[in-house]
């Protein structure tokens, strides 16, 4: 993917951006769908041009077996029916993706003008404490962005935005906005810091990111609880300059939009040039050297 | 201020959320809670009556006729303070009816069965009010396996599970629960006398700490010692629990099939919810 591919695509003006910070029910297609569809017909009527739901929010997160009973392929009737009702605001929304080879994915579609246009499959699966995503799930091996008629969004799920290559990797790709769709599990409530730690430790990771990377970052978690593990909320968006510009509520589920705006980006990126400045052909030299052997492909991970 | 030290406030919103929510996956909204007139019952019933409203929640007192009658005035104040519907099941004869007949005299097995009787009840009730049994049972105690298996043990949604007794202070202390009840010794009051500490043969605040360490934060035996816990102290409780563990398990299965109950039948109970 060169720059030059992307040299039509218009710069970022403004984007009404609907977080969808649901509870979604587990297993329960049907359900979850109707909410979406529901969650949408309110983006429209406030005028959204993108509306973005959590990690597996078609299905639930701790899906174990049911992983593969809930897994959609492609053409299936539910993505249609959001596809559908993606022709007024762009929709990102998780599910469980099947391929011809059989290999289930916990994906991210990003669904506009009716299609289904790109899916994100997570890279960086978690499997330690009380995650066994690699036990259902075939990883991920690309970020590429999405190339939204507005904006140019670069799509992560949760884990992926714990490694630093993942937001890099759309940031080199010139994304308007990061979008992290999450299930992330509410935890540590020691009266030494205020809140949750695990939200504590999301607002310090987006924020750096944000900051670094010089671009608007819109985390969407979901709430609710799965066998007595609940998810933490706290959705926001944070600006290119590291601020919080709107969080949403811990715990509880919710809808809200925030309005991106283009010329904040442009002054983030204009008073601090770091996309400018940075030079991955340093990384490029220095992973060569690092990882000998390595021949610019991630197929070798295969074999794990 | 302990290390253990929690923020109640939001303890209390992610489990009367918790409550709520587990609750209706299992169709309902109501709770049954056995009330001993202890800390941990009243924090429980507290929570619950939070979640669902005082009058969504049955708080059962279970005497025996020998328990220590303090254990009944204590039940009722706190759901007095609580506004929750009661209900007052004397085990006297449930018990008995076994206890005298198969002449058993360990106390231990008597409380055994005393536990269990409450179990029982608590169980039939749960049907008749259209309630989840909420449980009661704290971190250490399960950590240590001090309680009876299938008796207050038994329990639908536990609240409690992830707190150490040094938390479920704190938490009552924030439910401004009856000081009555947060003063006292903690007994499970089978027999005269008894108090958890003595039964146990160390302190809760002893236990919490090194728990904490041990597994929480997950310090190996040389660090621990390092930092001044007795070794004989942290052999203990590391021995308690470990042979526990069955406490805290479902039935072992043997696996004969290709799809085993517990093996590779792998479904979280909010399956379909």
């Amino acid at each position: 993917m060169t720059r030059s591919e992307y040299s039509s695509a218009p710069p970022l003006k403004n984007l009404r951006v609907l977080l969808a910070q649901t509870n979604p029910r587990l297993g329960d297609v049907g359900h979850n769908l109707e909410e979406h569809l529901s969650i949408l017909r309110q983006a429209r009527e406030a005028r959204a041009d993108l509306a973005i739901f959590p990690e597996l929010s078609l299905t639930g997160y701790f899906l174990k077996d049911q992983t593969f009973e809930v897994a959609m392929e492609p053409g299936d009737p539910t993505l249609a029916r959001i596809a559908e009702a993606s022709r007024d605001a762009s929709v990102i929304a998780g599910f469980v993706e099947r391929d011809r080879g059989g290999r289930l994915y916990n994906a991210l579609g990003f669904f506009e003008g009716g299609e289904l246009r790109a899916v994100h499959r997570k890279v960086h699966l978690v499997s330690y404490g009380m995650f066994d995503e690699t036990r259902d799930f075939a990883a991920g091996d690309s970020f590429r962005a999405f190339e939204g008629e507005k904006a140019r969004i670069g799509p992560l799920l949760c884990e992926d935005m714990w490694h630093l290559p993942s937001a890099y990797l759309h940031f080199l790709d010139e994304v308007d906005v990061i979008s992290c769709s999450s299930a992330s599990p509410a935890r540590g409530v020691e009266a030494g810091g205020q809140g949750l730690a695990s939200e504590r430790s999301w607002e310090l990771i987006l924020r750096a990111q944000a900051l670094l990377l010089r671009t608007f970052v819109v985390y969407v978690d979901r709430v609710g609880w799965e066998d007595g593990i609940g998810f933490g909320g706290g959705s926001c968006v944070v600006g290119p300059t590291g601020d919080v510009l709107l969080r949403m509520d811990a715990l509880e589920p919710g809808t809200a939009i925030f309005e991106l705006d283009g010329n904040e980006l442009r002054r983030a990126r204009f008073e601090t040039p770091l996309r400018r400045d940075e030079r991955p052909s340093v990384l490029a030299a220095g992973l060569a050297v690092k990882l000998p052997g390595w021949h610019l492909s991630t197929e070798g991970d295969d074999a794990r | 201020m302990s290390e253990l030290d929690i923020q109640p406030e939001l303890v209390t919103a992610m489990l009367t959320s918790f409550l709520r929510e587990e609750v209706a996956a299992a169709g309902m909204h109501r709770a049954v809670v056995g009330l001993s007139g202890g800390i941990d019952s009243a924090v429980s019933a507290a929570l619950a009556a939070r979640a669902f409203g005082p009058a969504e929640v049955l708080c059962v007192l279970l005497p025996h006729e020998r328990s220590n009658p303090s254990s009944e005035a204590h039940a009722r104040l706190v759901a007095d303070s609580l506004g929750v519907a009661t209900r007052r099941v004397d085990i006297t004869q449930m018990v008995e009816g076994y206890v005298a007949q198969e002449e058993v005299t360990d106390p231990t097995r008597v409380g055994n069965v005393m536990a269990r009787a409450r179990m029982v009840v608590l169980y039939d009730l749960s049907v008749e009010w259209g309630g989840l049994v909420v449980g009661t049972s704290n971190k250490t105690e399960m950590l240590l396996g001090y309680s009876t298996q299938w008796g207050d043990a038994a329990h639908a949604i536990n609240p409690l599970g992830d707190l150490y007794k040094h938390q479920v202070y704190q938490l009552a202390r924030h439910l401004e629960l009856p000081a009555e009840v947060i003063d006292k010794p903690p007994s499970a009051d089978l027999f005269e006398g008894q108090t958890d500490e003595a039964d146990l043969g160390f302190s809760y605040a002893q236990a919490d700490e090194l728990l904490y360490q041990m597994v929480d934060r997950r310090l190996s035996f040389d660090e621990l010692t390092e930092r001044g816990f007795d070794p004989t102290f942290v052999q203990t409780v590391a021995a308690r629990v470990v042979r526990n563990q069955y406490k805290r398990t479902p039935p072992v299965i043997a696996k004969l099939s290709r799809r085993t109950i517990g093996t590779d039948f792998r479904y979280l109970r909010d399956w379909m919810r």
